[in-house]
């Protein structure tokens, strides 16, 4: 790793902890920041477990104060990427650098300045919560405040509650605040909201969200699209151990499934051929008063409209279908990623 | 790390007391069972019956010493199985804890109750077995305490190798009953098979009993230099070869 990288990072200001840190204040600063070394450097890693290879050539960065997401299918090798880059697992070859330091090598200062939510981890049964958020600060040379923490993260009512008495959900914020409770600078989430139900999930979200405007970086691993979607800044696709592609998610949409759908529904009989006109448009199919429309372009929403008016169709309703991550994720690979 | 090491330590143990029917099963119960034979066989026990097995008449202290030894190692390997399948173990590992902080923490949870076990039965059973006052309890500890620590380390070696912890249980109890057998505690090891005479001699429990034996009858440590050098060495290696081999998932 060059010296030079290091000294960068080093320069870097160290975030102040988030209750001195107006929020409003951080936001704007997350995106300039993003101009700076990467937090986290990937180069053509390779992992393989017997004659199975789990990670394939994987290279990527990981940008200061964004959420960057990790996203394929269960065993895709979302965990084993990310248990290599936290050093708890050695690649076979490649390259790693988190903070500008080799994981391996410097797991235990690194473990000062990282925070881990590990895949399916479990606690003693028996221990309390704030047993175990005041063990974990016992371990750190500059803990957090434990119990501001414990009712930052709802968990107050839970605070002298056994861990196997809390719900999924508690859990899992019980799990954050252990990986915030050094203060870190880079915070890892593995599969944070698998077996959540909805509501849990969304406001796990925003805690999520709450970490990047308190001026850390995130990187996470789902196989949620809609949890990629709607939290990360960036997303790196990942299946059969190899990535597909890296960028923000509307960039990937844009990339891959151009195609935009406009569903209107009118009487007007010759509306048709008018929709027909515009260049943009591929395909028009009607089903009673009902016609979808499909063309590629971001502007193609605007030429129907524009067409509309032009032409004073009466519309009894309209709305237009986006491709999501998911429907990336379906071209990219062939599959679903719930297959 | 030493606070991380007491903070933890101090954890499980609060933990531990939390399960009641642990601490029956590990404390009660083997006070109570003392109990119940003495009150049964004292009195022959104390005229030393020529009807009563060597292993009971003579070497009771031993016996029990070396049971709550091995029932300590099993707990421990149990536990070690318990910890990697919750994957608590890997949680505790992603964190400053160095990896022999967590497993010292434990065995020092387990000598503790060890020696809770040992006094109680020291006490409620001292009507019906009366310790000698030339007894050295104090060096009597301290040899219990020593070989603790090497059977402990084998039971690291079993536990790093068990995969799953239904399986520990079992594993446990096939390598430690039969290494009781032939400790030399209810047959003299220069009378078992040729066999048997050169697996007991690769165990730790063989020594352990010898250096206990001997402490309790009053022989000094310096008898027993070659005893205490073996156990050493094999806790040395056993500790040395599940280090190698841990896992923690």
């Amino acid at each position: 790793m060059p010296h030079a990288l290091v000294r960068e990072i080093e320069r870097l200001p160290r975030p102040r902890p988030f209750w001195q840190v107006a929020h409003d204040k951080m936001c704007p600063g997350t995106r300039t920041r993003m101009t700076h070394q990467p937090v986290v450097h990937v180069a053509s890693i390779r992992k393989t477990y017997g004659s199975t290879v789990a990670v394939d050539e994987v290279s990527f960065d990981v940008q200061p104060g964004e959420i960057f997401g990790l996203i394929g299918p269960n065993g895709a090798g979302k965990t084993t990427t990310m248990e290599c880059v936290e050093g708890l697992r050695t690649p076979d070859r490649g390259l790693i650098s988190v903070l500008g330091l080799d994981p391996r090598r410097y797991v235990y200062s690194l473990q000062e300045r990282i925070g881990v939510q590990l895949q399916e981890a479990q606690l003693q049964k028996r221990i309390k919560v704030h047993e175990a958020v005041g063990l974990w600060a016992s371990l750190y040379r500059k803990p957090m405040d434990g119990d501001r923490l414990i009712e930052q993260l709802g968990l107050r009512d839970k605070r002298n509650a056994w861990f196997m008495t809390l719900s999924g959900g508690q859990k899992q914020r019980l799990f954050i605040a252990l990986a915030l409770i050094n203060d870190p600078e880079l915070v890892f989430l593995d599969e944070l909201t698998t077996g959540l139900d909805p509501q849990a999930r969304r406001a796990i979200w925003d805690l999520v969200r709450g970490i990047r405007q308190r001026g850390k970086t995130v990187f996470l691993t789902t196989h949620l699209m809609e949890e990629a979607e709607r939290l990360c800044d960036r997303v790196a696709i990942i299946d059969h151990g190899r990535i597909i592609d890296i960028g923000t998610p509307a960039e990937l949409v844009q990339r891959h499934c151009p195609e935009r759908t406009v569903i209107i529904a009118t009487e007007d009989p010759t509306a048709p051929e008018r929709f027909r006109a515009i260049p943009q448009v591929q395909s028009l199919s009607s089903e009673g008063m009902q016609l979808t429309i499909r063309g590629s372009g971001a502007d193609l929403v605007t030429h129907v409209i524009q067409c509309l008016a032009e032409h004073r169709i009466r519309v009894i309703d309209f709305r237009t279908e986006l491709p999501t991550l998911e429907d990336v994720f379906l071209k990219l690979t062939g599959h679903l990623i719930r297959d | 790390m030493l606070r991380g090491l007491w903070n933890l330590t101090w954890l499980e143990i609060k933990i531990f007391v939390r399960e009641p029917l642990g601490v029956v099963g590990t404390v009660g119960l083997p006070v109570l069972i003392f109990v119940g034979f003495g009150r049964l066989l004292g009195s022959q026990v104390r005229q030393a019956s020529p009807g009563m097995p060597r292993a009971i008449s003579v070497d009771l202290p031993i016996l029990a010493s070396v049971l709550i030894a091995t029932s300590t190692v099993q707990s421990l390997v149990a536990i070690i199985a318990i910890y990697r399948e919750g994957g608590i173990l890997k949680r505790l590992r992603a964190t400053p804890l160095r990896p022999y902080t967590i497993l010292t923490a434990h065995v020092m949870v387990k000598l503790l109750f060890t020696a809770i076990t040992l006094a109680a039965m020291l006490l409620a059973g001292r009507r019906y077995y009366p310790v000698d006052a030339n007894v050295p309890l104090m060096s009597f500890t301290l040899a219990l305490l020593f070989s603790t620590v090497s059977i402990l380390s084998m039971g690291f070696l079993i536990a790093s190798i068990v995969p799953t912890a239904r399986f520990a249980q079992p594993i446990g109890t096939l390598i430690l009953y039969p290494m009781l057998g032939i400790s030399g505690l209810f047959v003299p090891v220069a009378s078992l098979p040729l066999m048997l005479q050169a697996v007991a001699r690769a165990l730790p429990l063989t020594y352990a009993v010898s250096l206990l034996r001997g402490i309790w009858g009053g022989e000094g440590w310096s008898a027993h230099v070659g005893d205490v050098t073996i156990l050493l060495v094999m806790f040395l290696a056993f500790t040395a070869v599940s280090a190698r081999v841990f896992r923690w998932e």
